[in-house]
């Protein structure tokens, strides 16, 4: 017993140690982000907003125009290097994927943005020019880039922070997306059923 | 050498002090105005305890990212519109959860969060209970040893006190010696 409390420091050191080197390790193989944080929009209805299109500053969009087919809300600006990154997947997944996209420019301005998605190529349906970063607030939006997913219903499903690419794809956004799919494909049979 | 280490020991002291200055000072200047003094109180007290979502260790008095602009700039804005203080939590919350907050609710997900304070405290509490009352136990168990001496011991006790009082006069002379070598040194 008393050689066993000798050994105590040394026990709990290893305990601790082996606690910080598993999460180093989680952390270095993308399993867990300490900066990440929950989203409070979590499976809740996208925020309502009434913002100018960037491309026709005249005309209104507002949440009515992301409803009725799963998709992601992408939000970026041309300040934001990562969104740099991830503009060329972006335009894979629109192009190649057929995934809807809608934008969200963020913070930014105007002109810049409309030039850089004219040389860059456009992988948005519609984009949302936030300047004042209103429709972010509501969105919590805490930096650029960050990409929401909708399900049909316009329920927000996941919210990922960070440029998308291949590997992000295949881990978080592929299982979810064929989930909602089933979901809206059930949804749909049960109002024909409930309609006939 | 004494002379450096004379010279360097303030300048040690004084870049050890200037360590104590933190590098910056929290605030950012920023000039928003009020209707009147509360509302500013308010506002302060609210950049204090509200937690910038980006920069995870900075509230949003002290952030400089255009998040925590913008959400004190809401801020202002909630204020000055008259919402109370449980109105601007929940607009926070509904936005960045309850994360966002320095000092969160009590629920399910926080309850470690809030008891984990008291429960270390009982923890050591019991730990200094246990300690303190296997002491006296020990300390009286050498005490009755002590105090039982057989004759033979006794006998030896005696002995070698008288041996202590009669060295005790050839003793008068050390002090002298001893306190010219402490000036030697």
């Amino acid at each position: 017993m008393q050689r066993l409390k000798l050994f105590l420091p040394l026990i709990i050191f290893a305990l601790v140690a082996g606690f910080f080197f598993s999460t180093i390790k989680r952390i270095g193989e993308g399993d867990y982000d300490p900066n990440a944080l929950p989203s409070a929009l979590l499976n809740r209805p996208f925020p309502t907003f009434s913002l100018p299109r960037l491309n026709d500053p005249e005309q209104q969009s507002s949440r009515q125009d992301l409803l009725g087919t799963i998709s992601l809300v992408n939000v970026w600006a041309t300040w934001c290097p990562s969104c740099h990154v991830e503009h060329a997947y972006l335009n894979h997944l629109a192009s190649d994927k057929g995934v809807t996209i809608f934008g969200v420019n963020y913070k930014d301005d105007a002109d810049k943005a409309r030039r850089y998605l004219q040389t860059k190529g456009n992988p948005y349906r519609l984009s949302i020019l936030d300047q004042q970063g209103r429709l972010g607030l509501d969105m919590g939006v805490t930096g650029a880039p960050e990409t929401y997913v909708l399900d049909h219903r316009g329920f927000v499903r996941m919210r990922y922070q960070g440029p998308l690419s291949e590997s992000v794809w295949q881990q978080k956004f592929q299982p979810l997306l064929d989930q909602l799919y089933r979901e809206q494909q059930l949804d749909s049979t049960v109002r024909k059923e409930a309609a006939g | 050498m004494n002379i450096v280490q004379c010279l360097c020991r303030p300048v040690i002291v004084i870049a050890l002090c200037l360590l104590l200055i933190p590098l910056y000072s929290g605030a950012v200047i920023e000039t928003y105005e009020f209707d009147n003094d509360e509302l500013r109180e308010r506002y302060h007290r609210f950049t204090d305890e509200l937690r910038c979502p980006k920069c995870q260790n900075q509230n949003l008095s002290g952030s400089n990212s255009p998040i925590a602009k913008d959400l004190r700039r809401e801020l202002h804005r909630l204020l000055q519109e008259g919402n109370n203080d449980q109105q601007v939590v929940d607009y926070m919350v509904e936005r960045y959860g309850d994360f966002i907050l320095y000092r969160p609710k009590f629920s399910a997900v926080t309850a470690v969060l809030w008891a984990a304070p008291v429960l270390f405290l009982i923890a050591g509490a019991v730990t200094l209970v246990i300690i303190v009352a296997r002491q006296p136990k020990k300390a009286g168990e050498n005490h009755t040893t002590e105090l039982t001496l057989d004759v033979g011991e006794q006998q030896q006790l005696n002995d070698i006190l008288a041996d202590s009082q009669q060295s005790d006069q050839p003793t008068d002379s050390r002090p002298q010696p001893s306190s010219n070598r402490g000036e030697q040194s």
